[in-house]
């Protein structure tokens, strides 16, 4: 496998790629004065004939998203989902730090294409630097005539308006961000009516895109949504950022072809995470990031592209790759994924709010050695009921797919690695309950 | 007298007038307040539910979904040791050991003196340069316990003038010259953008 020449990352070997002049000296800009050229109906059509996958973690595509704005509706707004906080996910951040004039092109197109009269960029509230990175920028662009009243002396007039999160995982989903974005606990809404591209901020058509989406956009105009659908398989197109982390020689964020490179050379390639680091053995990886369903050695010939993963059972999400050695204790790799959406439940839900609480306590106790063999039976039972049956794509209980998420852990750990809970049950110094397994009342 | 210096007040009617509606300015003034104070404090809630049209009560509601903003003061570096799955595989449980061994306190505690708080928190989006961590939400990479002392001593001496004091997230902040702003776009206004009429 030989890596694609970069699209997205094609800037971040310059020194000064994240100001104005590294940027317009490295052709910045040119998408966004292409894109004026044209009709904002042929903006949209290019982006559609691109068929680019938005990069979020949904991966639904960008230009059909963007055609579900009620017509007539007005004003419609942009909002950036910088909230980058799914583990094992790592590129929205390097795209704001490095290339921060790339998302602001991205925002300016989208603007023009859809009529959105004003862009709010919300970026995770601990990601400082991508804050002061787009801010510089920002600042720039307005001086320089990109971005404000009448962008490049044409008719287009947005604002774009930095805006920083605060702390929560769960503003990752769209309709939590725009809560937020309100000034409110970052919980999701009910959809419907709240689908954000008819009901969104402040109840008007909003379009939803993540840093990564909108990156491409630049690009995407200056060069032809077909020269974009050239790259990768047929539905999962253009090229991808994805984070390779974990037990690897050489962890890293790469881009590769989306839809036709395999876990195979992302992971073991030697221009990429070079195969499992000390010489040991792979036992797991998760495709997608922590919400995914685990793959294994027999999966690592499938290609990081869209429907193959999903259909195989899991999801690509967000770009994250966590691979875990055979060292890996499945048990504890298990219990800090539910560890993280039980602390990162919104508690708007019951099943998530009281069933991912519970996935940690159990497992929690079992690691303490206090477990009984009834347990896994219990653990399956409490997944049972955040989502029902425990298929994939999984049934939702819950307004969101957090709760569901948790599932997707336990659910593979325990399929696979069944003897690893035993084991540590064997160890314990509680003896089995009689009867029905009993949830234990937590003390104080 | 209220919270804000007027500096920062002048500041907060100019982070105000970028949105349609005023609440949404809520999480900013939040965090403009904490990066004047270091923390969140009553004061600063009052003002703030005043300067937004909220009760205070609304204003801890959500202040208090978000981890970042502090109802006490952390001190001065607050250490956030990511134990995320990616940092977590490379060995975060033995660096928050250390961590609190060399500091004294536990996970959640603050060093007597005011200079450290140390938590261990969810992904903070380093996944490849695990084990991470942030302090005052400056990333340190790698960190092997070498470098945790390291980073400890100088901060403590005052050395590692790239971490602010806690509160202070990025040091530009974005301006809207009067001149070239679009100005916001109010949700009661239904107008079709003029750039789309042919």
């Amino acid at each position: 496998m030989s890596l694609p020449e970069p699209i997205i990352t094609r800037r971040f070997g310059i020194e000064n790629s994240h100001t104005l002049e590294g940027y317009l000296s490295s052709g910045g800009y040119r998408g966004l004065r292409r894109a004026l050229e044209m009709s904002p109906q042929e903006v949209h059509e290019e982006v559609r004939t691109a068929s680019l996958l938005g990069r979020g973690g949904a991966g639904f595509p960008a230009g059909v998203k963007w055609g579900f704005c009620p017509p007539g509706v007005w004003p419609r707004y942009l909002v950036v989902n910088g909230d980058e906080s799914e583990p094992g996910t790592y590129k929205d951040r390097l795209l704001m730090e490095r290339d921060p004039h790339q998302l602001i092109e991205g925002c300016l197109i989208a603007c023009y294409a859809l009529g959105l009269s004003q862009c709010f960029l919300y970026v995770r509230g601990e990601m400082a630097l991508a804050q002061e990175r787009i801010a510089v920028a920002l600042n720039e662009a307005y001086q320089a005539g990109y971005v404000g009243k009448n962008v490049l002396g044409s008719k287009l007039s947005v604002d774009i308006v930095l805006h920083w999160g605060a702390g929560a995982y769960i503003v990752g989903e769209e309709t939590a961000l725009l809560e937020s974005l309100e000034g409110k606990r970052g919980m999701p809404r009910l959809k419907p009516p709240a689908f954000p591209a008819s009901f969104g901020l402040y109840g008007k058509p909003t379009i939803v895109n993540n840093v990564e989406t909108l990156s491409n956009l630049a690009w995407i105009i200056e060069n032809s949504g077909a020269g974009f659908a050239a790259l990768g398989s047929e539905q999962s197109t253009g090229t991808r950022m994805f984070a390779v982390s974990g037990h690897v020689k050489n962890p890293g964020v790469f881009e590769v072809e989306f839809g036709v490179t395999t876990f195979r050379d992302i992971i073991f390639g030697p221009q990429c995470a070079g195969g499992i680091a000390g010489g040991r053995k792979l036992k797991t990886f998760i495709p997608g990031g922590a919400s995914a369903p685990w793959f294994f050695e027999e999966h690592l010939d499938l290609p990081l592209d869209k429907a193959t993963v999903d259909q195989a059972g899991s999801m690509l999400g967000s770009g994250a790759i966590v691979v875990m050695d055979e060292t890996t204790d499945a048990v504890a790799a298990c219990h800090n994924l539910v560890r993280f959406f039980a602390r990162e439940s919104c508690g708007k839900c019951t099943p998530c709010r009281e069933g991912t609480s519970w996935l940690e306590s159990v497992l929690s106790r079992i690691m303490r050695f206090q477990g009984r063999l009834e347990d896994l039976d219990l653990l399956m039972d409490i997944c049972d009921n955040i989502s029902p049956g425990i298929a994939w794509p999984p049934k939702m209980t819950t307004i969101c797919p957090l709760g569901p998420s948790a599932v997707s852990p336990v659910a593979s750990a325990l399929a696979r690695f069944r003897d690893e809970f035993e084991a540590y049950i064997a160890k314990s110094t509680v003896a089995a309950s009689v009867g029905r397994p009993r949830i234990p009342v937590a003390a104080g | 007298m209220g919270y804000f210096t007027s500096d920062n007040a002048k500041l907060a009617e100019e982070i105000m007038a970028r949105y349609p509606k005023v609440r949404s300015a809520l999480i900013p003034l939040l965090h403009l307040a904490q990066e004047q104070g270091g923390y969140v404090t009553s004061e600063a809630m009052q003002e703030i539910a005043e300067l937004v049209g909220a009760t205070p009560a609304e204003v801890l509601g959500t202040l208090s979904f978000y981890e970042m903003f502090k109802p006490t003061d952390p001190g001065r570096y607050q250490i956030n040791i990511c134990h995320g799955i990616s940092c977590f595989l490379c060995g975060s449980t033995e660096l928050l050991h250390h961590a609190e061994e060399r500091l004294g306190i536990p996970a959640g505690g603050s060093t007597a003196d005011g200079l450290f708080s140390l938590e261990a928190v969810e992904c903070i989006a380093a996944c490849t340069e695990a084990p991470a961590l942030q302090v005052n939400y400056r990333y340190f990479n790698r960190v092997a316990p070498e470098l945790f002392d390291e980073v400890v001593e100088s901060l403590a001496s005052g050395e590692l003038a790239e971490v602010p004091p806690h509160g202070v997230l990025a040091r530009v902040r974005q301006h809207i010259p009067v001149e070239r702003a679009a100005g916001p776009s109010s949700p009661e206004v239904s107008e079709t953008p003029v750039w789309l009429e042919s």
